[in-house]
């Protein structure tokens, strides 16, 4: 009996304890994020989007999507600068599909001069699919010169897995 | 013809499985043997027929039928044999059918046991087994099929479908396009299975807990049948956890293992809860705790299971993995959100009868750090979570995408592995029970001692880093109370029984397999640990161009160029391969050769590094770029990885623990469950 009345009194105050201790974790998994958010968060942006907002952008860290201009690649192997313009494209997934999918949307982005532009300098190796109407995402900060200064480059060539018909083909 | 066959097949396979459903149902309303052993019959079949489709999709590939759509897709003629095979599962719905294929054998196993004291629970495994197999084969019937082909039409045009329309001749490439160059590395070969095999096993733990909510037979009954199943899942998934990032380093060439893509998180978070429920299982097998939590996690595996499917196939979310683009999103979706309601519903529906057995006393018993360790697990999943959907939602409400790099888990993750990495250690020494700060420290002053003298040893050899000697501080502590753990296990059995050193060991492991399986798991992940403290904290890095004869230099290593072959290999690919020396503290080591392959059928080239590694460190040279002969020279990157290789070795140790663990009794528990169940230990309370 006294032994049944002791369980039940500790477990009610055990209780507490573990309810603290709960929330104790909980709070720090919240804080956890809350903080790594602020300093870690990246604005994803279009190149139109990214003009049309310059002035209030600041210094935060931004991720821009655009196509690769081919002919405005410049890289200097002894220094590790590269140089390129990248051309708007749409960042809406249905937007890009009603255009005709992703590579149709880079091709027109390059061939039309009218289409919003960023230069962008990046330090590095030059990726393997750095090329001409390649879609490039680049992750870093606006320059007061109106630059935009890469710290991270992705580069991603849509055609081969898109186009659905075979352009060698034979007929058998 | 073979594809005809193939598709056929499917078909079959898709009505015998939607057959399996209906006959299972129909067994539990009528309560009817004969149509369960129906339903059994149908989801056994399902097996040979799904391997007959892969067969079929296997043979396609091997003879190049580049008329098959998939097939041109994914092989070409200059692959070797292996890789065409392989290719299976190198495309979406190539890799739908091998999901669907695992599923089917899995499912299939379990329904060929001994069914005798488990007969209520049959039909309802068979029939989310079956459901989610459906659910697969639907994806690959009416938006994956891997069977279409091309087709000209009489006008002239090229059409993509399963059968010909009315006077079209089929359309045969010459070639294939070739899988993506990036997948031909044997870790990519065996990566993906063993993740489809973790994510598949996952389901079964699953079917038994719905079986057992249900039925309202919820004792611990179905974990111990699934005890097995849920090892085996968890030792596939972190196969391919290992694998993937071993893929990672070898071959993307930017030095890092893991860079918290969409993808990999997509794989990870089934693997956190899954751990959750492998330690918080044992809770309730011991104390009857945990029931309703229990449920709740391995609801949320298998939903996570789908999604992390749904993330690597449906390329919703941009990643390095999402190599294809697809409409079976909302299907998936919808399958997710059906299969959470109904489970979320039976939990509801039986939550009072899931009550606890007893309580918990003390904030240092095993158990209380056990809930410890699952809240931890889970504070971890919702920063991977969030992180990885946060550009959705905030996309959704604020019609700003924002995402969150690496630099966010790293900051919030952090924390939670150092707390978690600290609970391993004490965790094994705490009792069942009742712990206090006295027991506790008793049994840690020694270890804790040991391992202040490693960070001393650390800080004295020039670390100065104070997260990274607080890490060693960590690692050393486990890694001590862990061969301590065995060192007084073995001198107590050898003081029992005065065997001999080794046998003691292995007649305590034999013994208690599961415990000592789980202090070597313990043990790889420590060492584990201990690499990704390396290269997280002491990653250096340097580059530059130079020309024949001229070299780099990083920290004590120098990396000279001697020279720059460049050919044509016979699979397909140009090479440009550079040698160079490197040499430390002025004394030669060796000659690595970093190279870049061109793909000529992708024109995609790769950049494979040249790798010099021991047990201290990794050199990690990368050809960059070069000139035409006689200008500047060629472009290193160079990586110094410290302690990266202990990941891989802690990696191997972890999989010896798995099996050690894992391993099949000889004698799968003769004694009745009621009767085991009356010589529970007295902590227990006697609700039953």
């Amino acid at each position: 009996m006294n032994d049944s009345q002791s369980t039940a009194r500790t477990s009610s105050g055990s209780r507490v304890k573990f309810l603290i201790g709960g929330l104790l974790i909980v709070a720090a998994v919240v804080y956890l994020i809350a903080s790594s958010m602020q300093a870690s968060a990246q604005y994803f942006m279009t190149v139109a989007e990214l003009e049309e907002k310059v002035a209030e952008i600041g210094d935060r860290e931004l991720r821009i999507s655009g196509a690769v201009i081919g002919d405005s690649i410049q890289y200097d192997p002894s220094t590790l600068r590269l140089e390129f313009v990248i051309a708007h494209i749409p960042g809406d997934q249905k937007e890009i599909t009603a255009q005709g999918g992703l590579a149709a949307v880079l091709h027109t982005a390059v061939n039309d001069p009218s289409q919003p532009r960023l230069k962008v300098v990046y330090t590095g190796v030059m990726p393997d699919l750095m090329r001409n109407e390649a879609q490039a995402i680049v992750t870093g900060r606006m320059g007061q010169d109106g630059v935009f200064y890469a710290e991270e480059l992705l580069l991603k060539c849509p055609t081969r897995y898109e186009e659905a018909v075979p352009d060698q083909a034979m007929d058998g | 013809m073979l594809a005809n066959i193939g598709f056929g097949v499917l078909v079959v396979s898709f009505i015998t499985s939607l057959y399996g459903i209906i006959a299972s149902i129909i067994g539990v309303r009528k309560n009817s043997l004969a149509w369960v052993e129906s339903a059994r019959k149908a989801m056994q079949i399902t097996f040979p027929l799904i391997t007959i489709v892969a067969l079929a999709i296997i043979l396609l590939l091997v003879t190049g039928q580049y008329q098959v759509q998939y097939v041109y897709n994914v092989t070409s003629s200059t692959m070797p044999l292996y890789l065409k095979i392989t290719a299976l599962w190198g495309g979406q719905s190539g890799s739908l059918v091998f999901w669907a294929w695992l599923m089917s054998a899995f499912t299939t196993a379990v329904t060929l046991r001994k069914w005798e004291r488990d007969r209520e629970f049959l039909p309802w495994v068979i029939l989310v087994g079956l459901v989610t197999l459906t659910f697969f084969l639907s994806l690959i019937l009416f938006f994956e099929n891997p069977f279409v082909r091309f087709w000209v039409t009489a006008a002239g045009n090229q059409v993509i479908s399963m059968f010909p329309p009315a006077g079209a001749a089929p359309l045969i490439p010459a070639d294939g396009r070739g899988l993506n160059p990036l997948l031909r590395h044997p870790g990519m070969i065996i990566h993906p299975p063993m993740l489809y095999l973790g994510f598949v096993s996952f389901v079964i733990p699953y079917a038994f807990a719905v079986a057992a909510l249900v039925t309202g037979r919820t004792d611990d009954r179905w974990i111990r049948i699934t005890r097995r199943w849920t090892l085996v899942a968890w030792l596939f998934l972190s196969l391919g956890l290992v694998l993937g990032s071993r893929w990672a380093y070898d071959v993307l060439g930017w030095g890092g293992y893991w860079a918290w893509d969409p993808v990999e998180n997509a794989a990870f978070m089934p693997w956190l809860t899954g751990t959750a429920f492998l330690h918080s299982v044992m809770i309730q097998e011991k104390r009857g705790l945990f029931k309703r939590w229990n449920m709740i996690l391995i609801i949320l595996t298998y939903a996570l299971v789908i999604f992390g499917t749904f993330l690597t196939r449906s390329g919703v979310l941009s990643s390095v993995h999402s190599f294809a683009q697809s409409a079976i999103g909302p299907m998936f979706f919808g399958f997710i959100a059906l299969s959470m309601i109904f489970s979320v519903w039976l939990l509801i529906w039986r939550w009072q009868i899931l009550h606890a057995e007893g309580n918990m006393h003390s904030l240092l018993s095993r158990e209380a750090l056990f809930l410890l360790n699952n809240l931890l697990f889970m504070g971890i999943l919702v920063v991977v979570f969030w992180g990885t959907v946060f550009p959705l939602i905030s996309e959704l409400f604020t019609g700003q995408k924002v995402t969150v790099g690496p630099a966010f888990y790293e900051r919030s993750t952090g924390p939670l592995f150092a707390a978690l990495l600290l609970l391993m250690g004490i965790a094994p020494l705490s009792a069942w029970g009742h712990s206090t700060v006295k027991t506790l420290g008793k049994a840690l002053w020694k270890p804790a001692l040991a391992a202040l003298a490693v960070v001393i040893a650390a800080f004295a050899g020039g670390i100065r880093n104070g997260w990274a000697l607080f890490g060693f501080l960590l690692v050393s502590l486990v890694i001590f109370i862990t061969l301590f753990e065995y060192f007084r296990g073995v001198t107590a059995r050898r003081r029992r029984t005065g065997e001999g050193w080794l046998a003691a060991l292995f007649n305590l492991m034999a013994r208690n397999r599961r415990r000592y399986g789980g202090y070597i798991i313990h043990l790889g992940v420590v060492l584990m640990a201990l690499g990704i403290i390396g290269i997280e904290m002491f990653q250096t890095e340097t580059q530059g161009t130079i020309p024949p004869g001229g070299s780099l230099r990083l920290g004590r290593y120098e990396v000279t160029f001697t020279r720059l072959d460049i050919f044509d290999a016979n699979d397909g690919r140009n090479v440009a391969r550079a040698t160079v020396l490197v040499s430390k503290d002025g004394r030669m080591v060796g000659e690595l050769h970093p190279r870049r392959d061109l793909y000529f059928d992708s024109m995609q080239p790769m950049t494979i590094p040249g790798v010099r590694s021991t047990i201290e460190d990794d050199l990690y040279v990368l050809l960059v770029d070069w000139q035409p002969i006689s200008s500047t020279g060629v472009t290193f990157k160079v990586f110094h990885n410290p302690l990266i290789n202990w990941l891989w070795i802690g990696g191997f140790v972890f999989i010896l623990g798995m099996l050690v663990a894992a391993w099949p009794d000889k004698d799968p528990q003769p004694v009745p469950v009621a009767v085991r169940r009356g010589q529970a230990i007295p902590s227990r309370s006697s609700g039953d």
